[in-house]
């Protein structure tokens, strides 16, 4: 520890130096297994096809709509493809976008916030084109968006992350705001330091805190859009297995065969439950006061 | 000067407090935040606990309120008897009843202590309502009346105003009214005047003391500030980490204090009276300030006027001298700072830095002269990033105009000695340091540009007086071996009349008064002036000789 910060830290010493944790934090035992069953779900969505015994696209006439079996874990679904097998490969599409989403709305919206919350000027326009984009309904817009593209995966993630980056521009700018009044601040104006380097190197360590557990949100939520869009029939092409997608070919049979839905549901589920957990954890921990009261 | 000397053994004894211990919560072998205090309050005196900040006069206040953060300090023994009453195994309801009743309290802060969203009326009616059974209109009728007593004016106007309506020294007079109002046996006045400006600060002494003889209040008076205490103790406890180290009604402990500590507490008050003026150099000013001027808002046609925070400020500064602005809030001393740093775009007049005029230039052209003038702020908590090295902190304008980083760091090290750091705090963070530590890494780091003028804005208003004596060397030190101009920002006369060899006085945006310093603060001319001294607390007192100021001065004071 005696060069200048970034220079021959661990990342680790340098993301928590800029979070300034707490030292001492202690965590409760709910968001340890919420990210142990978060990784479990991520860990067997990547290695799906290492694992999975059929091939999720390959249809089986012979074998439509069979009960769970030693062959086909959790049945087959109308086509006679293995519910099993697409279920865990359809965890890869659908984690994708909500991680892509969350990090492409992240990144363009702290560019755009940081930007906004220094320069007066910019700041009116932009945050009056951010308002009208805010005014409209995310799901909406998201549709609009994927009919205007064609429904491919990265055409997912931009409807996802359009609606998103208002609330991320919103909640960075704010932060500059304030932080751009501190008196370091000003003293790095008087030592000549430029625009950008009082941006990227004062300003932004500021906004990161509430910038990773905003992140976790829009994960969620961004798999859950997925979800709807699929199950509305705007999101990825059919043929790729998402659990949206599953759900919405399985509801005209949900009678017959309720795993259809119930299967990719719960995973859904159990997925937004557990990162929104973390997220709250993460707050409770970034949060100033608690900083004071440990501090 | 004349100081209280009632004798007030024969009173009625409202507050007693033996061997208290209070220590963090849950951990009795940790180190104790009070160490056996012992107190006593009779009715009508008035008790100054006096002592820098950490020594722990606030925690007494709050363990008397029973108010202390229940994860954070505990009491660990020792009795707080209320004329009887046992405080420290009170039960929350008890302690509700209480307080407003038997014991009130004032802060520091009257804009936080207020409820911004219910008018200032009905926050004092709401005491009323839950400790007594007055009739609604018999509630208002004893508001009104306090508020008479504590001399708003307007009463009923102010009653229906919300707090943001009204001024710092009319809010702290609504917390007094809401503090007395119920009659307590003792009120605890923690820092009530700190925030506030000193000709508004007499006042509120004044009305303290008066409401304290009219309702026969015990006052437990807690402040930094020797000044004050002069003016209003009859006795004085001096407190140093968590002990009361030194007690004595006020003459003694002025004439003759015993501890080294209260000395050198003592020692550290800077005189109101004006050091001997140093010769003036030949050298050509470094600032040159002409008709400054500063409107802030005026829409874009400036058609609805604005407010002028600067109006035709002028002043220049020769190499090695130090010029004060002296002012209340709002006389528009920061903005003119502020315009000489280009913080703010001033919207008329000249400022010449180095033989540069910098008023009108653009931010892009500014750039390279940025390095010829800098800035020390008050706040040594916010001063610098608290996520950043000091090293880091004290390379970044050396770097900024192209000094290799070796060089810097080499440089920078050099500082760290010269403003009497170890050479580890380079690696360290803002938060390992004190107060007055961090101070002189911000200074250092103003220094560390070489620039031939140093504006200090308010830079010693945040720290102890000891601390503040120190910074104040520093600051001579540093500018004795550059040949630096400063320019020094002060709302403290006794601050301006030590370090400065001019003066201006700011009032409302405007200069009423401007010159050598022996001259304006002994023989002030315009009114604004006098009345300022006059108002500063203690100010016949020579705190660091133990003894009266020289006739003289004192004879002005008065007669003025």
């Amino acid at each position: 520890m005696t060069e200048l910060p970034g220079s021959r830290h661990s990342a680790f010493q340098v993301l928590s130096g800029m979070l300034s944790l707490p030292a001492g934090a202690r965590v409760g035992i709910g968001p340890g297994l919420a990210a142990l069953v978060l990784v479990a779900i991520v860990v067997a969505s990547i290695c799906a096809p290492l694992y999975v015994p059929h091939d999720p696209l390959a249809m089986d006439a012979m074998a439509r709509l069979r009960p769970p079996s030693s062959e086909h874990l959790l049945g087959t679904d109308p086509y006679g493809r293995d519910i099993f097998s697409r279920v865990m490969t359809g965890g890869r599409v659908s984690l994708l976008i909500g991680v892509g989403a969350a990090i492409v709305s992240v990144t363009v919206g702290l560019a755009i916030g940081l930007v906004a919350g220094f320069f007066r000027t910019v700041d009116g326009i932009v945050m009056r084109i951010m308002d009208s984009l805010m005014a409209i309904p995310a799901i909406l817009l998201a549709i609009a968006l994927v009919a205007l593209n064609g429904p491919s995966l990265g055409s997912v993630i931009i409807a996802i992350t359009v609606p998103e980056v208002p609330r991320v521009v919103r909640l960075v700018r704010s932060v500059v705001l304030s932080a751009r009044e501190e008196p370091y601040v000003e003293a790095a104006i008087a030592l000549g330091s430029s625009m950008p380097k009082i941006l990227l190197q004062h300003l932004m360590p500021n906004t990161l805190a509430p910038l990773i557990v905003q992140g976790t949100y829009i994960c969620a939520s961004a798999i859950l859009i997925e979800a709807i869009l699929s199950f509305l029939g705007a999101g990825v092409s059919t043929e790729i297995p998402t659990w949206g997608n599953i759900m919405a070919e399985g509801r005209s049979y949900f009678q017959i065969k309720p795993g259809l839905i119930f299967w990719p549901g719960l995973l859904l589920s159990l997925c937004i439950l557990c990162i929104n957990l973390l997220g709250d954890t993460a707050r409770d921990l970034l949060d100033p006061r608690m900083k004071k009261r440990e501090g | 000067m004349k100081f209280k000397s009632r004798d007030l053994s024969a009173a009625r004894r409202i507050l007693k407090i033996r061997d208290l211990r209070v220590g963090l919560s849950g951990r009795p072998d940790a180190e104790p935040v009070l160490d056996g205090i012992d107190l006593d309050i009779h009715a009508g005196e008035t008790h100054c606990l006096v002592g820098e900040s950490g020594s722990g006069k606030s925690v007494t206040s709050l363990a008397t309120m029973g108010l202390l953060p229940k994860d954070a300090l505990e009491v660990q023994g020792g009795q707080i008897d209320l004329e009887g009453f046992e405080i420290t195994s009170a039960t929350p309801q008890q302690m509700r009843r209480l307080r407003a009743q038997r014991i009130a309290m004032i802060f520091q802060e009257p804009m936080t202590a207020l409820n911004p969203v219910l008018r200032v009326g009905e926050q004092i009616e709401e005491v009323l309502a839950m400790h007594t059974d007055l009739s609604q209109s018999d509630a208002k009728a004893r508001t009104l009346d306090i508020m008479e007593q504590v001399h708003l004016p307007d009463v009923d106007r102010i009653y229906a105003a919300f707090p943001h309506q009204l001024s710092g020294g009319q809010r702290q007079r609504i917390m007094i009214a809401m503090a007395l109002v119920l009659d307590p046996d003792l009120l605890i006045a923690d820092e009530p005047t700190t925030a506030l400006d000193v000709t508004t600060q007499l006042q509120i002494l004044k009305l303290i003391e008066e409401m304290q003889e009219r309702h026969g209040t015990a006052v437990l008076f807690i402040t930094h500030d020797m000044g004050v205490v002069a003016e209003i103790a009859d006795t004085v406890s001096v407190m140093q980490k968590g002990r009361i180290v030194e007690r004595a009604p006020i003459r003694t402990l002025l004439t003759a204090p015993k501890e080294e500590y209260t000395r050198k507490l003592l020692t550290a008050v800077p005189n109101l009276a004006p050091r001997a003026g140093r010769a003036a150099p030949d050298a050509a000013a470094v600032l040159r300030v002409e008709g400054l001027e500063m409107t802030y808002g005026g829409g874009w046609f400036r058609t609805a006027g604005g407010v002028r925070a600067a109006q035709d400020v002028t002043f220049d500064i020769a190499p090695g001298r130090t010029l004060g602005i002296v002012g209340e809030s709002g006389s528009g001393k920061s903005t003119v700072a502020r315009c000489i740093m280009r913080l703010i775009d001033p919207t008329g007049g000249e400022v010449v830095v180095a033989g540069t005029e910098i008023a009108q230039m653009s931010r892009r052209q500014l750039g390279p002269h940025r390095k010829h003038f800098q800035i020390v702020f008050q706040d040594p908590y916010r001063s610098l990033n608290p996520r950043w090295t000091v090293a880091r902190s004290l390379c970044e304008g050396p770097i900024n105009f192209g000094t290799p980083k070796a060089e810097a760091m080499a440089r920078a090290a050099e500082l760290l000695e010269l403003v009497e750091l170890p050479r580890d705090a380079m690696t360290r963070y803002p938060h390992q340091f004190s107060g007055g530590q961090r101070q002189r890494i911000a200074i250092a780091r103003a220094v560390a540009m070489q620039p031939d003028l140093l504006v200090a804005d308010e830079a010693v208003s945040a720290l102890d007086v000891s601390v503040q004596a120190q910074v104040l060397g520093l600051l001579e030190d540093v500018q004795k071996r550059f040949g630096i101009a400063m320019l020094f920002i002060t709302h403290d006369l006794r601050v301006a009349a030590q370090i400065c060899d001019d003066v201006v006085v700011m009032q409302k945006g405007r200069v009423v008064e401007q010159g050598a310093a022996t001259d304006v603060l002994t023989n002030p001319r315009h009114s604004y002036t006098r009345s300022l001294i006059e108002a500063a607390p203690g100010r016949n007192w020579d705190f660091a000789n133990f003894r009266a100021l020289g006739g003289a001065q004192a004879e002005q004071g008065t007669t003025a």
